[in-house]
């Protein structure tokens, strides 16, 4: 009788191996959200309200990211503040060990709040901005709330914690870099990022809009050179470039399952905020299984952990330990296939499809056709 | 930037260390995290806004005193204008 090996069961996999602790948690925690953003990052199908999880379920999951060695959980959603619960979380994860940041639009809140999430031990208030002026933050985001989050800047000045001004950039509202940079100088956060939008779920059905010119990320580059020098020692300056004009990829959240773990509303883990657009991809949920568990052995952080799964040029490739061959998601969504090289690096046999998309942008066209576009605006889940 | 001898350095807002009972210790900040350990760990404890410059300088010349003092202040005041540009402390 003949014995089978099974597949996959080489010699390789039986031996002891070590496994990258994870540093960082993204705390997905409601993808509902006041803001309509035309770039949003969230996945085209929202978890309802309904399917949330309970505060005593992340209450265990800040717990359990701690004792993996998580360093720092981010509250993010749709918008954090939607949750009646925000404080009792941020109180939570802080009692667990975790360094908490708020990544928010602001809304809703009101000072009496933001005291209470401050007492609660908040270390970091990310504030967004989707423009430096009321008409063109209302066009991105189909709602009014640039006076507010001015409001919400003054009330942050009564309280010592981070605090990031986080301008996410593209190409209907590069044309304010330099009122944005204006507001950062004078309310002087101790950081500002510049995020240029990545082409994932909202924001890829919007590309055609949002995608900057080639000229417009030229000024940019220049403008925040200059900022980044001005400012030393008292801002710093992060610039997330538009990574379609990059020679080489991200190093996409760190590398596959090596540092960062997501978890989305109804309780699934992630490896990315992209990662469900991956065909066949399945996701454990903390409602089954603990964090340090799931971070081990579920087969979606397995997928693209580590080499083996690298084609060409990647596998080869000397810059596969700085950048993991970029995005997986981006790979499929361009190339078609997850485990090709990321199309926007320059090595990348299928760098062409992202060539033709720049191309189409930096077209010169006609005044008549630069009318303004058509968005889908993202909506607000049940 | 290197800090004047009679500044109190201490921790920028959103900058904190982790608790004592986690190992490694490890300073916090927004988006990023540095690990510390011998030196670099006295000198980020003693940036708490009441001790001088020179007050850390003394005590890290006590602390290390096979080291040549002078050398020691070098030391320091480089790594302070690492963290202050780094926006980890504020001086």
């Amino acid at each position: 009788m003949k014995t089978l090996r099974p597949e996959g069961l080489s010699y390789k996999n039986l031996m002891p191996t070590t496994l990258p602790t994870p540093l960082a948690l993204v705390a997905e925690l409601t993808h509902r959200c006041p803001l309509h953003c035309i770039y949003c990052s969230n996945p085209l199908e929202l978890s309802k309200r309904e399917s949330e999880l309970p505060t005593q379920t992340w209450t265990r999951v800040f717990q359990e990211a701690a004792q993996a060695g998580v360093l720092q959980v981010d509250f993010t959603g749709g918008e954090p503040l939607a949750r009646s619960d925000i404080v009792e979380l941020v109180r939570a994860a802080r009692a667990a060990g975790l360094y908490v940041s708020l990544i928010t639009s602001g809304l809703p809140l009101d000072e009496a709040k933001l005291s209470a999430l401050v007492e609660a031990g908040l270390d970091h208030f990310q504030l967004s901005f989707q423009g430096a002026t009321e008409q063109t933050a209302r066009e991105i985001s189909n709602t009014t709330s640039h006076p507010h989050k001015l409001r919400v800047l003054e009330w942050l000045k009564k309280h010592r914690i981070g605090v990031t001004l986080n301008f996410v950039i593209h190409r209907q509202n590069i044309h304010e870099l330099e009122e944005m940079l204006t507001l950062v100088e004078d309310y002087k956060p101790g950081c500002v990022e510049f995020a240029s939008v990545q082409y994932y779920g909202w924001a890829l059905a919007n590309r055609e809009a949002l995608l900057p010119t080639r000229r417009q990320l030229d000024f940019c580059v220049a403008k925040l050179k200059e900022a980044e020098e001005r400012l030393k020692g008292k801002t710093r300056v992060v610039f997330v470039v538009p990574d379609y004009y990059a020679k080489f990829p991200k190093p996409c959240v760190g590398g596959w399952g090596r540092k960062l773990m997501l978890i989305s509303p109804d309780g699934a883990v992630l490896p990315c905020h992209a990662a469900s657009v991956i065909p066949g991809m399945q996701f454990e949920n903390v409602k089954g299984k603990s964090l340090r568990e799931i971070w081990e052995s579920s087969p979606a952080f397995q997928k693209f952990r580590g080499e083996d799964w690298m084609q060409e040029p990647c596998k080869s490739c000397d810059r596969r330990h700085l950048d993991f061959g970029g995005c997986r998601c981006q790979a499929f969504l361009l190339a078609g296939d997850a485990a090709s090289t990321d199309p926007v690096c320059s090595l990348a046999p299928t760098r062409g499809k992202v060539d033709t998309i720049l191309a189409a942008v930096n077209q010169p066209k006609p005044a008549i056709l630069e009318e303004k576009p058509t968005y889908l605006y993202r909506p607000n889940p049940s | 930037m290197k800090p004047e001898l009679t500044a109190t350095p201490r921790l920028a807002p959103g900058v904190r260390l982790n608790e004592k009972s986690q190992l490694p210790r490890t300073l916090l900040m927004p988006e990023r995290a540095l690990r510390l350990n011998g030196p670099s760990l006295e000198i980020v404890q003693l940036c708490d806004g009441h001790h001088t410059v020179q007050q850390i300088a003394e005590k890290l010349h006590a602390l290390y005193s096979k080291a040549e003092p002078q050398r020691i202040t070098d030391d320091l005041l480089g790594y302070l204008a690492l963290l202050h540009d780094q926006r980890a402390i504020d001086f």
